[in-house]
């Protein structure tokens, strides 16, 4: 059973067909091909699939696609400007050295974005108790709290 | 123009496609008319497969195909091969029991392979998983490292009728009996190194595809050295040539271990790829990862060390049990020998030492190399058992060390390694002067007057990295050669393409590698760039892994380049009229010495593949070097700890209040890059200790933690962050002087927290992960006691 899906992601309106069970995530990667969203894990704990919906991150490996109708999503691939200018908080995890392998790397940038917006200068403790969300197996952390609170600063 | 980037902390290259999401990670592949694939897998830790019934799947909307254990075995496909063989005490070969790729008859963990299900689409294949059919009788497991080699313990393979793979010794155990036998003090411990499951955010991934018109093979795999996956593979496995191939690992999102081995899935999406003719793509889901992906670490250890009455080691005596998991993996057996045992001098001058290592075989994953691999179990004996013995003999922790560091070098340890060089109080010394040792009686006592406990630990870890000289590696079992190629291309215009047989799955090569060939060619960093992980485009590579890539790989590079210097010397000595043994080359330009005669490295690129005034008497044309690099040692990174935790009594809670890392990694090419490395190493380390642990149920082998919800990473409000310093030996056997920094982090952190935890405790110890529950109880029976 096929269902039709439409949304804007990235500014542009896109709709596509999809099962039932067909989640967020996977519409994003097989359907728009938009593969900088990434699946880290299957219980919702890893958040590198995170993207923007309606403004808040959200974990898009935890809701289905029909979930989305009518909804305005931003990935990691909507962040940069259309001249490639880089979004300050991915500036500022390039500056600090915030990502490694770069896999959770997406779904880090979309979480602190959202971080930012809801604590305009947070501390340490904030950001790191408002990344529990998101798990990064590379850097420890360190220079991601580092490139947040500098973005923060900039944002 | 120079051009000298090394020590610089440059912005990585790679970070922009990560950062915009064009990154291409394998499950990012999309081939034209590919499949799906799921594997069908054991729900059962030991049974015997009785039947398999497929006809009902194969009919459901979307299959494709439908494989089993008969079918690969009619089509002669071999089993997984181990890399690496370990004789025992007896002096007969480790056993070696067959590690098929689908099952044979059995099962005999939860997560073996049962089935390959190939579909029109993922959710197709899945669901036809579940019309498959298999009659099992379930047998009874055994899962404990301890109970593996039990009388009466159910049996795996028959050819391993007590479950034990090998018993291996290193060590003059007479002498170290003997040392015993006089030492004024003994100090014991007895402890389990905790299981791990490694978790790389990116999950195994792999996509084979077949071409009829040429009978060639692509897989694309994310793995950390896909040149020794296509070897195994086509060598041993599936008998395929070599040369029709090819293995791409693209961006791989992290390994720490897990994605150096030739898995069961990667072998069946190939194999099954030419029997449908259409590309099979699999990607692990996060709980496949947690069946099915190598884990770490799992020992059962009784160390005790000898020491005389001033506090100089005597001995050491290490017996270990170590669970292989139910098969062998690629090299899962030199972990708990070669890379453990020779450790276990740690920094010390510690003259005789004895470690036997009994390996079993149990109804759980496979069990393999994890981030340090046989190290940190190995720093964890060492100083685990060092801080200890400090307590007991009421000494200063730093200062029972240091009476203890070795100090001359070389240093041949009595457990085969020859360190080449260090300096040990060095870092030990700049470790406390960031810790501010000074301070921390007021620092307890701030956190007594607050109602928490706390704990200081040390821990001064030394690593053997820079795996290794071939020659000494296949003397002690190894099956493969562990050098490392590079390729240096020049084109025309004097740009650089460089080709490694390393692996970057987040190490950052693409920057630190060019950093190396800039400087040493006087070109601008964008004039260079580095292509690895694929067969097709790289000559070879042994990959990464053990901290290998800047000593190995970056060294194979420095011997191309040598190469290309040379060439280019001999052009320039032609066009400059001069004798080649008066060119030199800096700074970008080969000269004449002592002249102002001289050529632009780019002018000389342009000759040599426009030799139109060219010494073609002597010289080819063109400018592409290579060169394979076999280390002559071991590099042997370094450094010293030290945490500082407070634990809430009530809670079992242990906050982790300050971490100093000093770490003396030889000469450093990027310090931002080399600091990253320390952090996550670190974070992992700090994870073993704190947080992580598999569980599999004792009665039925079912893994209990299976989910990110049951088997807790750590997350960014569970650690610190860190001071990290470094103190500079370079090594001495390559040209670069690097010792390499990937795992240092996760060799020294477990020691050094538990050491924190036990001393605020005031307990002896306690099993990791010091987890709320595990401190809570360890406080509770210490009250009791």
């Amino acid at each position: 059973m096929t269902v039709r899906v439409s949304m804007t992601v990235n500014g542009k309106t896109v709709s596509g067909d999809v099962e039932e069970r067909t989640l967020l995530v996977e519409f994003i990667r097989n359907n728009l091909r938009l593969t900088g969203t990434h699946v880290g894990c299957d219980t919702a704990q890893c958040g590198a699939c995170t993207i923007h919906m309606n403004g808040r991150a959200v974990k898009s490996c935890n809701m289905l696609a029909m979930q989305a109708e009518g909804a305005q999503l931003t990935t990691i691939e909507g962040v940069a400007k259309a001249d490639g200018t880089l979004h300050p908080m991915q500036e500022a995890f390039r500056e600090h050295h915030g990502l490694q392998c770069g896999f959770c790397t997406p779904g880090m940038i979309m979480s602190a974005i959202d971080l930012v917006k809801v604590h305009p200068q947070p501390d340490e403790q904030t950001i790191r108790a408002e990344l529990d969300g998101n798990l990064c197996r590379c850097t420890g952390y360190h220079n991601i709290v580092k490139a947040i609170k500098a973005a923060a600063a900039k944002m | 123009m120079s051009t000298n980037l090394i020590g610089q902390a440059v912005k990585r290259r790679e970070d922009y496609r990560f950062l915009t999401g064009a990154g291409q990670y394998t499950d990012d592949v999309q081939l034209a008319n590919q499949t799906y694939a799921y594997f069908l897998r054991s729900p059962h830790a030991h049974a015997k497969i009785k039947a398999i019934r497929k006809d009902k799947a194969m009919k459901a909307p979307g299959v494709v195909a439908i494989f089993t254990g008969d079918d690969v075995a009619n089509a002669k496909v071999g089993g997984l091969p181990c890399g690496w063989l370990i004789t025992d005490v007896n002096g007969q070969p480790m056993k070696e029991p067959p590690h098929p790729v689908l099952a044979q008859g059995k099962v005999r963990y939860v997560g073996d392979h049962v089935a390959i299900v190939i579909a029109e689409s993922y959710a197709q294949a899945k669901d036809a998983a579940e019309l498959v059919e298999v009659d099992y009788e379930v047998l009874p497991a055994v899962v404990d490292v301890a109970d593996a080699a039990e009388k009466g313990a159910p049996v795996l393979h028959d050819i391993a009728p007590d479950n034990t793979c090998y018993v291996w010794a290193l060590g003059d155990k007479a002498a170290v009996d003997k040392a015993f036998a006089s030492a004024a003090h003994v100090t014991t411990l007895e402890f389990v190194n905790n299981r791990l499951i490694p978790n790389a955010i990116e999950p195994r991934a792999a996509t084979g595809s077949f071409s009829r018109a040429d009978d060639s093979y692509t897989l694309y795999v994310a793995s950390q050295n896909p040149h020794v996956e296509r070897l195994l593979m086509t060598a041993f496995v599936l008998g395929l040539p070599e040369h029709k191939v090819r293995v791409v690992a693209p961006d791989v999102g992290g390994g720490f271990g897990s994605k150096i081995y030739l898995y069961a899935e990667d072998v069946v999406v190939t194999w099954a790829s030419k029997q449908v003719n259409r590309p099979v793509k699999w990607t692990a889901e996060r709980s496949e990862s947690f069946q099915s992906d190598a884990h770490g670490r799992d020992h059962l250890t009784k160390a005790e060390l000898a020491l005389d009455k001033n506090g100089k080691f005597l001995a050491l005596r290490v017996h270990t049990t170590a669970n292989m998991g139910a098969y062998l993996s690629t090299f899962a057996s030199c972990i708990p020998t070669i890379l453990y045992a020779t450790l276990l001098a740690g920094q010390y001058t510690t003259p005789v030492i004895y470690c036997e290592v009994k390996a079993v075989f149990t109804n759980t994953a496979p069990v393999d190399a994890y981030r340090g691999a046989g190290r940190p179990e190995a720093t964890y004996v060492v100083e685990r058992i060092v801080e200890t013995a400090a307590r007991e003999l009421k000494m200063d922790p730093a200062e029972l060390r240091r009476k203890n560091f070795i100090t001359q070098f070389p240093y041949q340890t009595p457990v085969a390694l020859l360190y080449d060089t260090g300096n040990y109080d060095a870092t030990l010394t700049e470790a406390q002067k960031l810790a501010d040792v000074e301070g921390y009686a007021a620092r307890k006592k701030a956190s007594e007057a607050k109602g928490k406990l706390r704990g200081r630990g040390y821990a001064c870890y030394i690593e053997a990295c820079g795996i290794a000289p071939s020659a000494v590696a296949g003397s002690l079992g190894a099956r493969a050669g562990l050098f490392e190629a590079g390729e240096v291309r020049v084109h025309p215009t004097g740009k650089v393409t460089v080709f490694t047989g390393s692996h970057s799955h987040g190490q950052g090569h693409e920057t630190t590698f060019a950093q190396v060939v800039a400087s040493r060619f006087g070109i601008p960093l964008e004039d260079v760039d580095i292509v690895h992980g694929d067969t097709s485009k790289i000559l070879f590579g042994m990959g990464t892994y053990g901290s290998r890539s800047i000593a190995v790989g970056g060294t194979a590079i420095v011997k191309a380049m040598d190469k290309v210097v040379n060439k280019g010397r001999k052009i320039a000595a032609h066009l400059l009229e001069a004798a080649e043994s008066d060119v030199e080359f800096k700074d970008g330009f080969f000269q004449i010495a002592g002249t102002d005669k001289k050529k632009a490295f780019a002018e000389i690129a342009l000759t040599a593949y426009v030799p139109h005034n060219y010494p073609h008497d002597k010289l080819e044309p063109g400018l592409n070097e290579n060169a394979f690099y076999d280390p002559t040692n071991f590099t042997f990174p370094a450094g010293s700890y030290i945490c500082e935790v407070e634990v809430g009594p009530e809670t079992g809670q242990v906050k982790i209040d300050k971490w100093v890392a000093v770490d003396d990694f030889g000469k450093i090419i990027n310090p931002m890059i080399v600091e990253g490395q320390v952090h996550g190493g670190l974070v992992q380390g700090i994870g073993q200790a704190l947080t992580e642990s598999c569980r599999y149920d004792k009665a039925t082998g079912q893994l209990l933690t299976g989910t990110m919800l049951d088997y807790s990473l750590p997350r960014a409000d569970e650690v610190p962050s860190f001071v990290v310093g470094t103190k500079e030996t370079p090594c001495t056997h390559n040209p670069l002087g690097v010792k390499g920094c990937g795992e240092a982090g996760a060799i020294g952190a477990p020691a050094a927290l538990m050491n924190a935890i036990t001393d605020a405790l005031g307990i002896k110890d306690m099993p990791m992960p010091a987890s709320p529950q595990n401190v809570w109880s360890a406080l509770r029976t210490k009250e009791a006691a």
